[in-house]
């Protein structure tokens, strides 16, 4: 057990240094800008610090694993608020995907440039009668010469009026059994068949749409996998969207903008922070949050060294939705009055309590987490109906 | 960086777990708690001859010159099989006398509490929640006057470490050292209240940082024991959930019942990362290792006290009985979370230490 880096790391780390010295902020000094941004990123994984997991040859880095230098790079990239080259919305869930399924030519046609961020993508899994229970979906494709013509509608899917693709499951044998009816394709948003309808969510953003497909058209070979297979090839895109990797820096920042308002928020005369009760839901919160932290080091140590990482592999996204609802809470109970005022001084938590709800829903329910960490790790029985499958 | 388990840690594991299941069966628990209130004294002698109490003690002095993170491990197997024996009172005693003591105290005393010759205890509760530095009034250098409360084993020990106004100070039994056992709810590991009267007594050496360091040890351990236990309780709830039948079918086919053992395993399982971080923060990261032992503490004992009563609910009636063992871990989770304070003093301690 070694949590420290040892000197082994220190020229490593002054190299992240002096790349980063030279290379952000931009020489223009627009940090803002995008074609600022994808430069930056293209030339952070010419050195080998962005897309580590992802081969050269499609437009990665290609480095072994390594937690600790992946952790000095997520360290210095942070302290220099560089751009941390994450996939936008769930383009991130395709990359890996696609590097397990993927044809050699599906992952050079697509990889490289959803990394630059000219591909954008949508997940068209849920369907107005198919959530929970994804599997009874409808939407369906057939093969019509070369192209699978696409007729049917996903809805909640996220960001799909900014996207330029969707990665989707769409029902292509219509005589099989309910999950061996199913394929994975991958669709160009960008044509006449397909109509995308944003709805607006209760936060009043409008992040999620409807998508409908009139006879839609995607070539043959966008097909994921085998035809009939989509089932398996989904599992593994659903494993990622659960694992909670990104989860934990995400829930780190959460928990230091907690802090930061419950210091500049008064109560009594007194900075929030100062009052008990709330001072031992911060540490309550903070306890919580180390055990997820050290525990998603302990599950990539694992990871990395070929080991069964045991019961915790079911549980970070349960553990990270209870965790941002906590803290939704607790930001709650300081904001106070204001927390009627959705422009006022606490706009940003009402918006973050609201959100921590959703993340109780998208990917997969809490109550079907539950029932993946009864059944999958636990061992217990499965549900006929709203099991594991 | 790796957060792991070396293989000699697995090894050492493997041992210990494999004496457990065969000196320490449930059955067996039983019949000590139902004793007299002593621990059990052979499978105390078996576990210090595989030389668990040895772990800290340095090499020059018959220890084994290891680590708080290989003793954390060994707590959390004493603590899933409920073992009788004194470990966490003895063990604790035994880094405050290597941490504390004089050179003198530290050569008379390491080598037996290494090889169990000698039994330690911690005294340091005084009751209204005074567990800690600078809350003990108890005071005397040469001569100890007073009570301490909630001593894991006074009776049987040779050796007490006090926590007293100006330190921790030695005392031997024997001379103005009066014991009485409490009616204790644990009673795995019994717990006395100790009278000094006039006893003679040494103060020990060791600074401020170095008592304070003492404590979080026992804290990471009491964490340690809390997080076996927990799982314990959930091992043993899944289990059950298998082969009870209600209805023509296991019960743990019903989804209120798998919901509630996955949010107790949720609860439970990512603890492990929190214990071994407060462990190893304790051997490697001295500015951490305060932090995150309170943290440890405060989080895994409330875990656990409440991963016993979804145990009892899981079990249904069998479950609320005496003759179960969901109480003897309810019991020892009770003591976990009230031993060296309840969770929320840790928990205003963590602020603190975090500069909030
Ligand atoms: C913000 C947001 C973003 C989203 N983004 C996307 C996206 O980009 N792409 C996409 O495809 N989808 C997306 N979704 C959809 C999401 O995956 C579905 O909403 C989700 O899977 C639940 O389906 P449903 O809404 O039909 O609810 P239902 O399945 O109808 O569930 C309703 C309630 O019933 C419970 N329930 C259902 N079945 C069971 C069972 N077997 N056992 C116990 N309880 C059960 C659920 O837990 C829930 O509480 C998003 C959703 C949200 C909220």
């Amino acid at each position: 057990m070694d949590l420290g880096f040892g000197p082994e790391f220190d020229g490593f780390r002054a190299e992240v240094k002096q790349f980063l010295a030279e290379n952000w902020p931009p020489a223009d000094g627009d940090y803002k800008s995008k074609e600022n941004e994808r430069r930056f990123v293209l030339a952070a994984i010419d050195r080998g610090y962005l897309h580590r997991a992802v081969p050269k040859r499609f437009g990665g880095s290609e480095q072994a694993p390594d937690i600790a230098r992946a952790e000095i790079i997520r360290e210095e990239f942070t302290k220099a608020r560089a751009p941390s080259g994450r996939i936008p919305g769930t383009g991130k869930l395709v990359v890996p995907t696609l590097l397990e399924w993927g044809t050699e030519e599906q992952c050079a046609e697509f990889i490289a440039r959803t990394l630059t961020g000219e591909m954008r993508w949508a997940q068209g899994f849920s369907e107005p009668n198919a959530g929970s229970d994804l599997a009874s979906l409808r939407t369906r494709a057939e093969l019509v010469g070369d192209e699978w013509v696409i007729n049917g509608q996903k809805i909640w899917s996220t960001g799909a009026d900014r996207a330029t693709h969707m990665f989707m499951l769409v029902r292509t044998e219509p005589d099989a059994g309910k999950h061996d009816g199913i394929s994975y394709l991958l669709v160009d948003l960008r044509q006449p068949g397909v109509t995308v309808r944003p709805l607006q969510q209760m936060t009043r953003l409008p992040e999620f749409c409807e998508v409908f497909f009139d006879d839609a058209r995607t070539p043959a070979g966008n097909l994921v996998g085998e035809r009939g297979k989509g089932w398996y090839v989904t599992r593994s895109t659903l494993k990622h969207e659960r694992s909670g990797i990104g989860g934990l820096t995400w829930s780190l920042s959460m928990m230091r903008d907690l802090l930061k308002l419950a210091r500049e928020t008064q109560r009594n005369g007194k900075p929030a922070i100062e009052d008990p009760r709330i001072r031992t839901e911060l540490a309550a919160i903070d306890g919580q949050l180390m055990s997820l932290t050290y525990s998603t080091y302990r599950a990539t140590s694992h990871a990395v060294h070929d080991r069964d990482v045991g019961s915790f592999s079911t549980m970070p996204k349960l553990y990270m939705t209870d965790l941002a609802q906590r803290i939704g809470k607790l930001a709650r109970d300081i904001v106070g009055d204001d927390f009627v005022d959705m422009s006022g001084p606490g706009k940003k938590w009402i918006e973050r309590f609201m959100i921590s709800l959703s993340m109780s829903i998208a990917g997969g329910t809490s109550n079907i987490q539950r029932n993946l960490i009864a059944e999958r790790s636990l061992g217990l029985p499965r549900d006929a109906r709203g099991g594991s499958k | 960086m790796n957060f792991l388990l070396s293989d000699e840690q697995l090894a050492l594991l493997d041992a210990l777990r494999g004496l457990l299941q065969d000196k320490c069966d449930p059955r067996h628990v039983h019949e000590i708690f139902d004793g007299d209130g002593s621990y059990d004294a052979g499978l105390w002698q078996a576990i210090c001859e595989m030389g668990i109490p040895a772990i800290m003690v340095p090499e020059e002095l018959g220890g084994l010159g290891l680590k708080l993170i290989d003793l954390a491990i060994a707590a959390e197997l004493v603590g899933e099989y409920a073992a009788p024996v004194p470990l966490f009172g003895h063990c604790a005693a035994t880094i405050a006398v290597a941490l504390c003591g004089s050179a003198a105290q530290r050569e008379r005393w390491l080598p037996k509490l290494a090889s169990g010759e000698a039994l330690a205890t911690l005294a340091l509760g005084e009751g209204d929640s005074r567990w800690l530095p600078g809350e003990w009034e108890i005071a005397g250098e040469a001569r100890l006057n007073g009570k301490k409360r909630f001593v894991p084993h006074g009776l049987e020990a040779d050796l007490f470490i006090v926590g007293t106004a100006s330190g921790l100070v030695l005392v031997e039994k024997g001379e103005g050292v009066a014991v009485e056992r409490l009616d204790g709810a644990d009673r795995t590991r019994s717990l006395d209240t100790v009278t000094f009267a006039d006893a003679p007594a040494e103060p020990m050496p060791g600074d401020e940082a170095s008592v304070a360091r003492s404590i979080d040890a026992a804290a990471v351990l009491l964490a340690a024991d809390a997080f076996g236990g927990a799982n314990h309780c959930v091992e043993m709830s899944v289990e059950y959930a298998k082969v009870r039948e209600q209805y023509g079918a296991p019960i743990g086919s019903f989804q209120g019942l798998k919901h509630q053992l996955s949010n107790m395993a949720l609860a439970v399982e990512p603890g492990r990362g929190l214990y071994w971080y407060a462990a190893h923060a304790w051997d490697e990261l001295p500015e951490k290792a305060r932090h995150a032992a309170a943290q440890a503490k405060a989080h895994l004992t409330d875990i656990y006290l409440q991963a016993t009563r979804d145990t009892v609910e899981a079990h249904g009636g069998i479950g609320f009985t005496w003759e179960h063992d969901t109480h003897i871990y309810m019991k020892r989770a009770m003591l976990d979370w009230a031993w060296l304070g309840q969770p929320e003093k840790h928990r205003l301690r963590a602020a603190d230490l975090a500069g909030w």
